[in-house]
């Protein structure tokens, strides 16, 4: 099966403006998303407790809603059905430091009399401990990208760096204004599926710009558009394929996974998604605009290769006591 | 010929294979993958620890030992008195300055002001942050040695960055079985043994502590009834450092009880006080509660004693646990918590199973349709991934949690892609009319560097994930690392070998076919 047969190269190029207008509104309205909205910080960040409660029948919410109002501590607790509809979240603002009976103990409790339940999941996380894994979330991502970022200067041109972090950014962006459109909360496994997608979107285009940097040494033409026009093509199906089979096991996990990891496998969802289409329409038009010029890397290249070579023959030459 | 690609794929599949058995198979023997407490069940929890108060438990019993001294030396204080972070006493005689100079010299790490006969002892600041230090070290010890004996398999008790201690505890089954577990942990079991002011014991009902602190005394609460208050002398005799043993034993009435056992300086102590003040009460106190205040009929020797009080027998098996393992030099409290049922782990695994499996049938059967007998080739070498991952995690005993299997799951997806640009790479090829030994060995080669640069830059993310998650999340990054660095073995590898085995032997192969390329009509 052949899902792109390479016959002529397609002239993503000559639509780039299109795409440019495109993403410019999406990451426009991920962003206003942010601000207005913003992210809703689940407690692993924010500070708080969950509890998740499994009736054997359907949660009675009202009963339970009645029954958390007589404590005070438990004022603004939220309950909402989770997966199923005997299964129900808990979410507190408050924690307590007590360790003998803690605020799941005084749940469980206050829940005397609502029906059969068991308490399944109780996570407590103090405000300290959130401020610290804020901290510490902001640090990894920071660091992630830096790493990147270093590496692929290292491995390629820096406007090649510079523009496959316009494209992680690009990425990121997106799949934050969709988590903050849908209201996911924002714990650690995000935290995890969004650096996977700075990985995985940086892999797309790194797959894409390798073989611009191939096409640049074995393409004829010197227009710059021409090589990506052809390189991408070339790619498309690679970069199809890989995508889909990514996105058949997120779909998967998604579907089937459970509901404790549905916020994980969304945000991986969307960032498939979103980042295959910035490997193939975004990263190489900023490449275009950074003004890469292929006349003068070609230039550069040459240089280089005579330099090398200047290197092989005097070691010849020493080795052969030439010199 | 052998090649050797070829043996580096069976062997890697051997090797995949062989670790994975144990798991698999739960045999006694081998390293088994332990399951994340979000898997099996279990309590999580991250403790702090407010170690000032160790400071003032010092002050404590320091106070102990001079007033110990003193009447041992017929010296005469005219009041002893304990605060925060010191303690001030004033000498009646000025020939005893000598005496309680080199008492306190013998003790490292004072800080002495003296002002004529009034001393004011603190610690210094270096000690003051040995003795935190110290209480954080011992709070681990004690909640260990408390868990070891609870009876719990596995406990893990660590101590985490500067104040923290970890606590994990699998297979807490019942929400019961947990609350109990926390208050055993959280159990100061910190006994001391004091005694009545008798001069003033009537009083008590209706003194307030200014007035109490005022002769030296202290009000504490009895412990089965809040409002009764006892008035003790504030320095303890001695208190809980000395008890070398508690075990639950059964009163006249029946009734659970707890016996103890001092240690040689215990028991000296214990005996002199007894002998000296037969007929006068002894108040035993528990956490700042008074469980008995019984009459000294006789001088007590041989350095036993028993707590009674109203306790259930396991409510007696905790205290004497907590006894034992030592009293907490300063309170823990509860900063994070993660507990999960084991119905909820069960669910989760078994969720997590079906994604698996599920997203793995979909990439098997596309990769075998777009690709014919290549894509089967590459299934081989997925499947070899997946047990290398299972191998080698076993190997380290890594710890497989819900986002790690989650990250199995991506790996699925993600580890062919090194197959897919190889196989795009040599249908280029072939499309260029290369023969199949130069579409194979130059399809490899061509993908390399775009694999490496890909799989490093998601190592990277990976890794960092590694170093800044926390628990389960490490999971994730540990089970992405290795599938990447499997799927390049098995991929870049393995799979070569295979097609270079099948060209030496002579085979004519089709590689348009076999690269699921269809025929120009």
């Amino acid at each position: 099966m052949e899902l792109f047969k390479y016959t002529h190269s397609y002239d993503f190029m000559k639509k780039s403006p299109i795409f440019v207008a495109f993403s410019l509104l999406l990451m426009a309205a991920s962003i206003a998303l942010l601000l207005t909205r913003g992210l809703n910080y689940g407690i692993d960040f924010a500070g708080g407790t969950v509890i998740q409660v499994k009736y054997d029948a359907s949660a009675p919410i009202s009963k339970m809603r009645d029954k958390l109002k007589e404590e005070k501590l438990f004022s603004g607790a939220t309950i909402t059905r989770f997966g199923s509809d005997e299964e129900v979240i808990i979410r507190i603002k408050t924690t307590t430091q007590e360790l003998g009976s803690d605020i799941g103990d005084m749940a469980r409790a206050s829940l005397e009399g609502t029906g059969n339940f068991e308490i399944r999941r109780v996570d407590i996380v103090g405000p300290k401990v959130g401020s610290e894994l804020r901290e510490k979330g902001i640090m990894a991502m920071l660091l992630a990208v830096l790493g990147i970022l270093i590496y692929v200067t290292f491995r390629f041109e820096w406007r090649f760096a510079m523009a496959s972090v316009f494209a992680l950014i690009h990425d990121v962006t997106i799949a934050m204004g969709a988590l903050s459109l849908f209201a996911i909360d924002i714990n650690l496994d995000i935290l995890a599926a969004l650096l996977t997608l700075l990985g995985y979107s940086l892999n797309d285009t790194i797959i894409v710009f390798d073989r611009i940097r191939e096409g640049l040494r074995t393409i004829k033409s010197s227009v710059l558009k021409d090589v990506i026009n052809e390189s991408v093509t070339r790619t498309l199906s690679r970069t199809t394929l890989t995508s889909l089979t990514t996105f058949f096991v997120v779909l998967t996990l998604f579907a089937f996974g459970g509901e404790i990891i549905h916020g994980f496998s969304f945000t991986l969802m969307v960032g498939v998604i979103v980042g295959t289409y910035s490997s193939i329409f975004v990263a190489s038009v900023v490449l275009v605009y950074s003004g890469f010029n292929v006349s003068i890397f070609r230039a550069k290249e040459a240089e280089k290769q005579k330099l090398e070579k200047e290197k092989n023959d005097m070691r010849a030459m020493y080795e052969q006591g030439t010199l | 010929m052998i090649n050797f690609r070829l043996v580096v794929f069976i062997a890697t599949i051997a090797f995949g294979i062989i670790f994975s058995v144990p798991t698999f198979f739960q045999t006694e023997k081998g390293s088994k993958i332990t399951l994340g407490l979000d898997l099996q069940g279990g309590l999580y929890m991250l403790l702090g620890i407010k170690s000032d108060k160790a400071i003032e438990s010092k002050m404590k019993s320091l106070g102990s030992s001079i007033r110990y001294f003193s009447e041992k030396e017929d010296i005469l204080l005219e009041s002893l008195e304990i605060n925060e972070r010191s303690l001030e006493f004033i000498l009646l005689d000025e020939d005893d300055v000598k005496s309680i100079d080199n008492l306190l010299k013998e003790i490292k790490g004072l800080n002495i002001t003296k002002v004529g006969l009034n001393f004011t002892v603190a610690l210094t600041p270096v000690q003051e942050e040995i003795t935190k230090t110290q209480a954080i070290e011992q709070a681990v010890e004690t909640i260990r040695n408390r868990l070891d004996q609870f009876g719990l398999a596995e406990p893990n008790v660590a101590r985490q960055g500067k104040d923290k201690i970890l606590v994990e505890l699998p297979g807490i089954k019942t929400g019961e079985e947990e609350q109990r577990a926390r208050a055993l942990i959280a159990r100061a079991a910190y006994l001391q043994m004091m005694a009545v002011d008798e001069e003033r014991a009537m009083r008590a009902q209706n003194m307030s502590e200014r007035e109490a602190k005022s002769f030296g005394d202290i009000l504490l609460p009895d412990a089965e009834d809040e409002n009764r208050k006892h008035l003790l002398h504030g320095v303890p005799i001695f208190d809980g450092s000395k008890i070398i043993d508690a075990s639950v034993g059964f009163n006249d009435a029946n009734q659970p009880v707890i016996n103890f056992t001092l240690n040689s300086e215990g028991a000296q102590i214990f005996g002199d006080f007894t002998g000296k003040n037969v007929g006068k009460r002894l108040a035993i106190v528990l956490d700042g509660k008074v469980m008995s205040a019984p009459v000294i009929n006789e001088r007590i020797g041989g350095g036993s004693g028993q707590i009674s009080g109203s306790y259930t027998i396991k409510g007696a098996q905790d205290l004497s646990i907590a006894l034992r393992s030592g009293a907490l030099q300063a309170p823990v409290f509860l900063m994070e918590k993660r507990s999960v049922g084991p119905s909820l782990g069960a669910d989760s695994i078994k969720s997590a199973t079906i994604a698996l499996s599920g997203g793995f049938i979909l990439v098997v059967i596309f990769m075998f349709f777009y690709y014919a007998q290549a894509g089967l080739i590459a299934n081989i070498a997925l499947i070899a991934n997946l047990f290398v991952i299972v191998a080698v995690m076993a190997l380290f005993g890594a710890t497989l949690t819900l986002p790690g299997m989650a990250g199995i799951v991506l790996t699925v997806g993600m580890a062919v892609d090194a197959n897919v640009i190889i196989s795009e790479r040599i249908r280029e090829l072939i499309a260029q009319g290369a023969t199949a030994k130069k579409a194979i060995e130059q399809g490899y080669s061509n993908a390399l560097s775009a694999i490496m640069d890909a799989n490093i830059t998601t190592l990277i993310a990976a890794i960092v994930l590694y170093v800044y998650g926390s628990g389960p999340i490490k999971g994730f990054a540990i089970t992405i690392s290795i599938g990447i660095l499997a799927s390049m073995v098995t991929a870049i590898v393995g799979t070569h070998g295979v097609y270079d085995t099948l060209l030496a032997r002579g085979k004519k192969i089709n590689l348009r076919k076999w690269f699921g390329i269809k025929e120009a009509k």
